[in-house]
């Protein structure tokens, strides 16, 4: 694994030896010292263009835990608010040595350009861009499924297997969405059937050639028509992108497509609620449902970090590194 | 280790070999170890352990996948057939503190099962197919110490095949065997390659 730009990057077989790297790497993270000499020496730059808690923290956490050196970067307060362009700012960190650069920007495709146009010659890891993809994101989403669904609750049980057969709703903001395409990508790839739910204002253009069906109707997905679900995933509205209005009042949107107790009532016992956060409570999801026993929510934080440590040693372990 | 195979790379590692049925040995190569000689010497080993250990007591065996781990095991069969006591067995992974995994393909992470009462204050006897370079080793060393701190850490190994470059020494061997760097040793073991002997292949 050179880059990590896409879920698309990944085939069955590469996706599930990140998931069971990330296994051993969670094993570690239960430990009294979790500190790893695996990468020392090693630098990660995370180039950060727009406000992340989780997926920032989380990296740095998973580089640190590794014995990497990080450096953190945000668009905020540097040279970027003077007009530097991000060929300038990839030179710079290329002039530092950085062996990684994990990348977050609001342009989709800047981590593409970034990996491949020359400009340094590190890894690049997508951290979210644009409304195009969130691969590590997929993957967290991803292991947190196979270690609740595969396997008794406990992680090497369901080491090397794949998510097949499994039915997950992805309700909400798709439109907007990385997370969804990345996710709807990267849980085909594992063999798992994905149902989205939005109004059709926020289901982008060409959602039709997409590896998953459809719905409008959240009330009929949750009660099974597209068949019993294993896991609600809730995305964010994305206020901060909403340009024009895409539906009539947030208490309608609520009304027909927030996840409350009712609807996580239907849902079969074993299903899983998931939200990548930051969540809006009250909006895409209701507080009892959020805090829910079956809420993932918290898990999936965690979860990223031993995630994000895989693909960091996966990226940069190998002779040709 | 995750491979049975100690290539000629005097940096003391070897690609990483399908977990299963590695390729059958080479038309040069030569069986130095039988099944029955094998299992003499994890019997004696066994017996030395509990001699240096004055017994069973505080004894754990950690295995260093992925032969070890299935060695560990048999010695603690032993030791349970010898003593009448359990003596717990785990496994250790190591490839997170190696020193050459920018020198190598990516290397698939091991399991690493400690004992629940952990083992602080025990004696912990690792346990290897190969010993060679002893980096292995040293990168066990430090794994252990992020575990906890053993009363004591001792090694034992089925084969010593020499060209040491470190400081570090078996307690226990179960064979020793001069070879040149240009062979390679091959374990295979009833559990993952269906037959318990030891090849040199290589080297001519």
């Amino acid at each position: 694994m050179k880059h990590l730009l896409s879920a698309a990057d990944l085939d069955r077989d590469a996706a599930v030896s990140v998931l069971d790297v990330a296994e051993q790497m969670a094993a570690t993270q239960q430990r009294e010292i979790k500190k790893l000499p695996t990468l020392r020496g090693r630098t990660v730059v995370n180039l950060f263009y727009e406000d992340s808690t989780r997926t920032r923290i989380s990296f740095e956490a998973a580089a640190k835990r590794l014995s990497a050196d990080v450096i953190n970067f945000s668009a905020k307060g540097s040279s970027v608010s003077k007009g530097e362009s991000l060929k300038d700012t990839a030179l710079t960190l290329e002039a530092m040595g950085a062996d990684v650069v994990v990348v977050r920007h609001p342009v989709s495709g800047a981590p593409h350009r970034l990996a491949h146009a020359g400009w340094i010659r590190g890894a690049v890891v997508n951290a979210g861009d644009g409304t195009h993809e969130h691969p590590t994101q997929a993957l967290l989403d991803a292991f947190t499924l196979r270690r609740r669904l595969v396997g008794e609750d406990r992680g090497d049980s369901s080491l090397g297997q794949d998510l097949k057969g499994r039915r997950v709703a992805i309700v909400g903001d798709v439109l907007h969405s990385r997370v969804a395409r990345s996710n709807v990508l990267l849980l085909h790839t594992l063999g798992a059937e994905v149902v989205l739910v939005a109004p059709p204002t926020l289901l982008p253009v060409g959602i039709g050639s997409w590896p998953c069906t459809m719905s409008y109707d959240m009330d009929g997905v949750i009660n099974g028509d597209h068949g019993d679900l294993d896991a609600v995933m809730m995305l964010r509205v994305q206020q901060e992108r909403m340009n024009a209005a895409y539906f009539p009042s947030a208490r309608e949107y609520s009304r027909r497509y927030g996840l409350d107790a009712k609807r996580v009532a239907a849902l079969p016992d074993h299903a899983l609620v998931m939200h990548p956060g930051p969540m809006n409570r009250g909006l895409e999801i209701s507080a009892e449902a959020a805090d829910s026993a079956r809420s993932t929510i918290v898990e999936q934080v965690a979860n990223g970090v031993a995630v994000r440590m895989a693909v960091l040693y996966l990226i940069l372990s190998g002779e040709n590194s | 280790m995750s491979s049975a195979q100690r290539a000629t790379d005097p940096s003391g590692t070897s690609p990483p070999s399908p977990a299963v049925s590695p390729a059958a040995p080479a038309p040069d190569a030569r069986a130095v170890l039988e099944a029955a000689e094998i299992s003499r010497a994890l019997s004696r080993i066994a017996h030395e352990v509990l001699e240096r250990n004055k017994g069973a007591g505080g004894l754990i065996l950690l295995g260093i996948p992925t032969r070890g781990v299935h060695l560990a095991r048999r010695l603690a069969r032993r030791l349970a057939e010898i003593e009448g006591t359990e003596v717990p067995v785990g496994a250790l992974d190591v490839t997170m503190h190696r020193d050459d995994l920018r020198r190598q393909p990516i290397r698939a992470i091991g399991a690493t099962n400690v004992p629940a009462e952990g083992i602080d204050d025990h004696v912990v006897v690792l346990v290897d197919d190969v010993l060679y370079s002893g980096r292995t080793i040293r990168a066990a060393l430090d794994a252990l110490s992020d575990l906890g701190r053993p009363r004591a850490v001792r090694l034992a190994v089925l084969v010593d095949r020499g060209h040491r470059e470190l400081p570090i020494r078996a307690d226990h061997v179960g064979k020793n065997l001069p070879t040149s760097q240009l062979e390679r040793v091959r374990v295979h073991l009833s559990e993952v390659d269906g037959e318990d002997s030891v090849w040199i292949e290589g080297g001519s």
